[in-house]
């Protein structure tokens, strides 16, 4: 069970963009910004608020790979994987990290909320291969040495 | 309005919404899997494409008509690239169609047949998904799904619950309900359509025929079986005989042949449905109760009333449905000694529906503590157990159904279509059964025409008053019209609707079904069922005044209501 104040701020943005089937996309974009990721719950409130099927909600929010239904850590780590990134060896990059935080294809976030790592098609910086970015700061030129040095200083951080 | 050129041949053309159904009309049966008249055009499946003199390639079925078009449906490419389609989707598919419960009845598999797909060449990558078996009225196996959408759109567009969606995208794409939550926790309705529509087995009716089987071997217990108006007019075609043509005689004949105690027809019950219905609608506008009075003979109506306008239930009927009523009698009826001796009973019902097997489970379908209707199987599974015999349905000889709740009036058999309920209700509300006097009823404007998109208004005069109607087919309909009740925009004294449009002739669980010819044979059928029918209304019925006059007094609370609305 979601808190009350996450309806509330729900209401809010709802309010914002009316309710009408045309504002799913905005309402679902303003909640994950606000939470960092699309509470399962906040998604069938906006379906039957704004009257669309929950099915249908659902399809939309799965149709994009921006969209989360899992709370992500505080620190949300997107390493590239488009073409240039991968001929340039992102993926011991990524192999890196799931082996440092024990995360896996099918586990993307570590159980203490640090750390989420998720693979994205393309950041646009292709000239920095192999890309990575950790929340909205780009690391350029990665190996698996760099991005677990990385690791070590965002944990000093806290 | 136009011409256009199909294979050299020039085909006239007036309001044909796309190129599709002109090559149809043309006598060209143009493959697809995702086009249905009555739903939005999808064009997913690309089977429809066509080739114009130009060589340009497109889908027929979303494709508007133009004056003066030039198209071929079967040129070389076309053949190549349908085939290819088919061993395309074959390849991401269960391809285990002699043991797929779809087997014989497969669109996918008719037409690889008919293609000549005799090797598919692909790997089939997709990971294996467990099936749904939540529901009491339908399973979901998602590696059979070709992902045509007709589902999708069926539950959404015809019947406006939208319990069904596609998640996910490109190569990951499935149909789910939200959050891929089991079926049975959703707003499905049970109604089935969508089982109707899937033109493979990822959709299929709940089987129940084994445990039937298994009671029918057993002699210690009495089998007893009901069959409902809508039953009669669908098994026929399944062994040569025409469509819609009425086999209640062949059919309680194979029933008595596979080994059932006793086999009775569901509209004698029918007939204590109006009797109790009528009564309760008169005492609702008498005594100031609440209206309109929402029918509840069909279980999907009944859920989605509980599901989407939770504040009408108390306009539901109190009375059970037609499936109900003689279950209970009938259970009733054999607890008693004198009739039954210490067997125990076991009630099979045939039913064109899926959800009536959800009704069969509903906590309120039970009477002393025991659940009224043991099993319900479909008319596609009753078709299925007559073949498993190897009787000549065809050629069998008719017998009549079991005293003392065999026989119903012509008021009963028409509850098979939109309209029929409301239609017994105005008989029974009417003196007099003359021939004139049915005919006028029949005018009055609850009868169908063609068309089954329909919400039909109309009002009788009945002791000084106005007696507002509406009759629906289909719940997206029902939406549409409660919502205008919610609102205040609309008031009525009786509302009856059918979940499925055309009513239950055109159920979940009858044999499927393509043109319209074949289902306006069903509806057909019906009326011809009432035609012929000697007794047309329910007082009239003989066995109905025994019934009152005899063990039912004092029972009639007890065993033809529902103490309390349960939606499932």
């Amino acid at each position: 069970m979601l808190d009350q104040s996450y309806y509330r701020k729900t209401d809010e943005i709802i309010e914002h963009y009316g309710r009408k089937a045309g504002s799913l996309i905005p309402i679902m974009q303003d909640i994950q910004a606000e939470y960092r990721y699309l509470p399962g719950e906040l998604l069938t409130y906006v379906a039957k608020e704004i009257g669309i099927k929950e099915a249908k909600a659902y399809s939309v929010a799965t149709f994009y790979e921006n969209f989360s239904f899992e709370a992500k850590g505080k620190y949300v780590i997107k390493v590239c994987d488009g073409t240039a990134c991968h001929v340039r060896k992102s993926t011991p990059v990524l192999e890196a990290l799931w082996k440092e935080l024990g995360l896996s294809k099918k586990k993307h976030t570590t159980d203490d909320m640090m750390f989420t790592v998720e693979t994205v098609s393309c950041l646009g910086a292709c000239g920095l291969a192999p890309t990575m970015m950790v929340n909205e700061d780009v690391y350029p030129s990665m190996t698996p040495e760099k991005a677990l040095a990385v690791i070590e200083e965002l944990r000093g951080k806290g | 309005m136009g011409t256009i050129t199909i294979d050299g041949r020039k085909v006239e053309f007036t309001d044909e919404k796309n190129v599709l159904s002109i090559i149809r009309k043309a006598g060209i049966d143009i493959p697809t899997l995702c086009y249905h008249s009555e739903l939005s055009t999808f064009g997913a499946c690309r089977l429809c494409t066509v080739e114009d003199n130009r060589g340009r390639m497109f889908a027929s079925c979303s494709e508007e008509p133009r004056d003066g078009m030039e198209i071929y449906t079967n040129t070389g490419k076309l053949k190549k690239y349908r085939k290819m389609i088919i061993e395309l989707l074959l390849a991401a598919h269960c391809r285990d169609c002699t043991t797929c419960v779809k087997s014989g009845d497969c669109d996918l598999q008719a037409l690889a047949l008919r293609f000549g797909v005799t090797e598919v060449r692909f790997k089939n990558y997709r990971e294996e998904k467990p099936l749904d078996l939540s529901s009491p009225s339908i399973i979901r196996d998602p590696n059979k799904c070709i992902l045509c959408g007709n589902c999708v759109r069926v539950c959404s567009e015809l019947q406006g619950v939208g319990a069904l969606g596609f998640a996910h995208r490109g190569s990951d794409a499935m149909v789910m309900p939200a959050f891929d939550r089991e079926i049975s926790t959703t707003e499905c309705v049970n109604c089935g359509q969508c089982r109707v529509f899937c033109p493979t087995g990822a959709i299929s009716i709940k089987d129940d025929k084994e445990a039937v089987w298994d009671a029918l071997a057993d002699p210690n217990v009495r089998v007893v079986a009901q069959i409902a108006p809508s039953v009669r007019v669908a098994v026929g075609d399944a062994f040569g005989l025409p469509k819609g043509k009425s086999t209640m005689g062949k059919i309680v004949s194979v029933l008595h042949r596979m080994g059932f105690d006793e086999v009775y027809d569901t509209n004698f019950s029918a007939d204590l449905t109006i009797m109790e219905e009528s009564a309760e609608f008169l005492d609702r506008v008498k005594n100031g109760g609440k209206l309109p009075l929402l029918t509840s003979c069909c279980p999907a109506w009944v859920k989605f009333v509980g599901d989407q306008f939770e504040e009408f239930k108390d306009n539901v009927s109190t009375c059970r449905s037609p499936q109900g009523m003689l279950s209970a009698v009938v259970k009733e009826y054999f607890r008693d000694p004198a009739n039954g001796g210490d067997k125990k009973t076991v009630m099979v019902s045939f039913m064109p529906c899926t959800a009536k097997k959800m009704e069969a489970k509903r906590p309120n379908s039970r009477t002393e503590g025991e659940q009224d209707t043991d099993y319900v199987i479909t008319t596609t599974e009753l078709v299925q157990m007559i073949k498993t015999t190897g009787i000549d349905f065809a050629d069998l000889e008719s017998e009549a159904s079991d005293i003392p709740f065999g026989l119903g009036s012509g008021g009963g058999v028409i509850f098979g279509v939109t309209g029929g309920v409301t239609e017994a209700v105005i008989r029974r509300l009417t003196e007099g059964h003359d021939k004139a006097t049915l005919d006028r009823i029949a005018e009055c404007g609850v009868r169908q025409s063609g068309d089954d998109d329909f919400i039909r208004e109309f009002s009788i005069p009945y002791g000084g008053m106005d007696v507002k109607i509406c009759v629906v087919s289909g719940l997206a309909n029902a939406r549409t019209v409660m919502e205008q009740v919610r609102s205040g925009e609309k008031e009525y004294h009786l509302i009856e609707v059918m979940a499925c449009r055309r009513g239950c002739v055109m159920g979940g669980g009858q044999p499927r079904l393509k043109g319209l010819k074949a289902k306006t044979a069903r509806t057909t059928g019906i009326y011809n069922a009432d035609n012929i029918s000697v007794i047309k209304k329910c007082d009239e019925n003989p066995t109905v005044i025994a019934l009152y006059e005899g063990f039912l007094k004092g029972k009639e609370h007890k065993l033809l209501h529902n103490e309390e609305f349960c939606s499932s």
